[in-house]
């Protein structure tokens, strides 16, 4: 009577094998929206339904699984994503960026470079680059399969002519293999050069919306820009005030209300990793 | 100049016709439409004006019947044969469509720049300045204030609205140009102001057009040639002058008796 109510990992052996399925047709595609059938969790979309069932997918006895939420490892969905993951599969989990096989994101790609044995799932909330600007499903649909992307450029023409600038900051339109236009989720665009030629897989999942799309490792992503335009990364002007990194993605953080306020990296990992190697070089140099 | 005889058309329909379940469409229309040339497509309402004008723009299927389309190099080719890839690309190139209701046409969302730009961009032009200096350009053709250029179609006229859509059709210089009743739902001065610049522009451009219109005036002061449809069927047709001086037919004689004497 001890036994659970539910398979490893929640979802049941067939339903992973669909979203596999749509998975590995996401791999072959890359940057296509493959339709899965997505599933209730027990979870609220836009808690991340989508990247919990590719997770879910994919995860295994083995897997050491992170999961970060704005890049940090400890706000309220990554704190219970990933213990859903401890209780549903007996997940092994970590905090560290380098050591994690299977990583779940939110809003963030992490600082520290991806590696090959490495997975990294992005929950997407709107998958669509195009829905903005043409509501009709059936219409993007049609413009993706003849790569009429014309239409992606006029929102880029919208911000330079408002803005004098490109003032999309996040869920940056990205060109994937020279073919598909991607959204490559609510990412700021300081992450997009990340994707480019990554050795990780990049996977993507929106529940709501039932897509599922991917990147497979080393593949060209281009942000989308324009000639007298280009693309360029965004950063706030500073400092880490923890651990001083000058080229990690910062969070502003208000400390009172008498406009006081630091700024500290995103990535938490990132943070703490930089912060233990400089406090623990003076124990290696004393004698 | 060319001589007319020995080109051939750039637009054919033969025996088109267009049943929309038991309800007619139109039946069995044919017609040839050389480079420069502007024809009017006149009739009650319901009479099938604009079913024609979407079965020669490739928008609907005709039940039977067929459109040809001479290409930029010279071939004519069917145009129920090209895949949806070049019929799209040939709508967005060297087609325009002239919406009645400018809403249709516009993206009322983004600026009047953008909406010009589209096609441009949809065609592979990346360069902002470039664009942006093609976009004034073509609002000052459709005499609109460039000063305007970052505004919104929402805040536009009537009069204006239907401009700017002249204006992003025209961008790409398309040879052929279908309007549906580009003057209807304006007031008579700015439908004055508006038939002056199309008759300028397809003067400059040698555009080809189908203007599909119950105003008998419009087609008078547009068109080359004149069909005149009633009841999915073409009726009469002919030299537009001769055909509204010397009607034959009961129904377009009454037509052009019904305008008021100014």
């Amino acid at each position: 009577m001890n036994t659970p109510a539910y398979n490893f990992a929640y979802l049941d052996e067939q339903t992973k094998r669909m979203i596999r399925r749509a998975i590995l047709k996401a791999v072959a595609i890359p940057g296509y929206q493959v339709p899965f059938a997505s599933r209730e969790m027990p979870m609220p979309y836009g808690w991340g339904t989508g990247g919990v069932q590719v997770t879910a997918a994919i995860l295994g006895p083995d897997d050491l699984l992170k999961v970060i939420d704005q890049g940090s490892d400890d706000t309220t969905n990554a704190v219970s994503i990933r213990k859903f993951f401890m209780k549903t599969a007996g997940a092994r989990t970590t905090t560290s960026t380098r050591k994690a096989t299977v990583i779940q994101t939110r809003h963030r790609i992490p600082e520290a470079p991806l590696g090959e044995h490495q997975i990294l799932v992005f929950q997407v909330p709107i998958p669509e680059p195009l829905r903005f600007l043409e509501p009709r499903e059936t219409e993007t649909r049609r413009m993706h399969a003849l790569a009429e992307y014309g239409l992606m450029h006029v929102k880029l023409y919208e911000d330079i002519a408002r803005h004098g600038h490109i003032a999309t900051t996040y869920a940056y339109p990205v060109k994937v293999d020279g073919r598909y236009v991607m959204d490559p989720s609510p990412t700021p665009k300081f992450d997009n050069p990340k994707m480019n030629d990554c050795a990780a897989l990049q996977l993507f999942g929106a529940g709501r919306e039932k897509r599922i799309y991917a990147i497979p490792p080393y593949t060209q992503v281009k942000s989308l820009d324009f000639d007298d335009h280009p693309f360029e990364r965004y950063r706030a002007d500073g400092t880490c005030a923890l651990c001083g990194a000058a080229d990690s993605f910062l969070d502003e953080v208000l400390t009172d209300d008498r406009g006081g306020r630091m700024f500290v990296c995103s990535d938490t990992d990132h943070c703490e990793t930089r912060r233990s190697r400089r406090s623990g070089e003076p124990q290696q140099v004393s004698p | 100049m060319t001589d007319m005889d020995d080109e051939e058309p750039l637009l054919i329909a033969q025996g088109l016709t267009k049943w929309y379940g038991r309800q007619l469409g139109c039946r069995d229309v044919s017609l040839d439409l050389y480079e420069g040339e502007v024809m009017a497509v006149v009739g009650e309402s319901g009479s099938g004006k604009t079913t024609l004008l979407q079965l020669l723009s490739a928008q609907l299927e005709a039940t039977a019947g067929r459109v040809l389309y001479r290409m930029r190099d010279g071939v004519t080719r069917d145009l129920s044969i090209l895949g949806e890839a070049e019929r799209r690309f040939l709508a967005r190139t060297d087609w325009g469509y002239v919406h009645q209701e400018p809403t249709l046409g516009l993206r009322m969302m983004v600026s009047a720049g953008a909406n010009v730009g589209e096609r441009l961009m949809a065609v592979g032009w990346r360069h902002y300045g470039k664009i942006r200096g093609a976009a004034t350009n073509w609002l000052e053709r459709v005499e609109l204030d460039p000063a305007r250029i970052d505004d919104t179609p929402q805040t536009y006229s009537g009069g204006m609205r239907q401009r700017l859509q002249i204006a992003r059709n025209l961008v790409t210089h398309p040879r052929l140009v279908l309007m549906d009743e580009p003057t209807g739902g304006l007031d008579v001065s700015v439908q004055a102001r508006l038939l002056d610049l199309l008759r300028g522009l397809v003067a400059d451009l040698k555009l080809s057009a189908v203007i599909v219109t119950h105003d008998l005036a419009v087609a008078r002061l547009l068109s080359d040639r004149i069909m005149v449809m009633k009841g999915g069927e073409v009726i009469e047709t002919g030299l537009t002058d001769q055909v509204l001086d010397d009607p034959c037919k009961p129904y377009t004689q009454l037509l052009v008796a019904s305008i008021l004497p100014p």
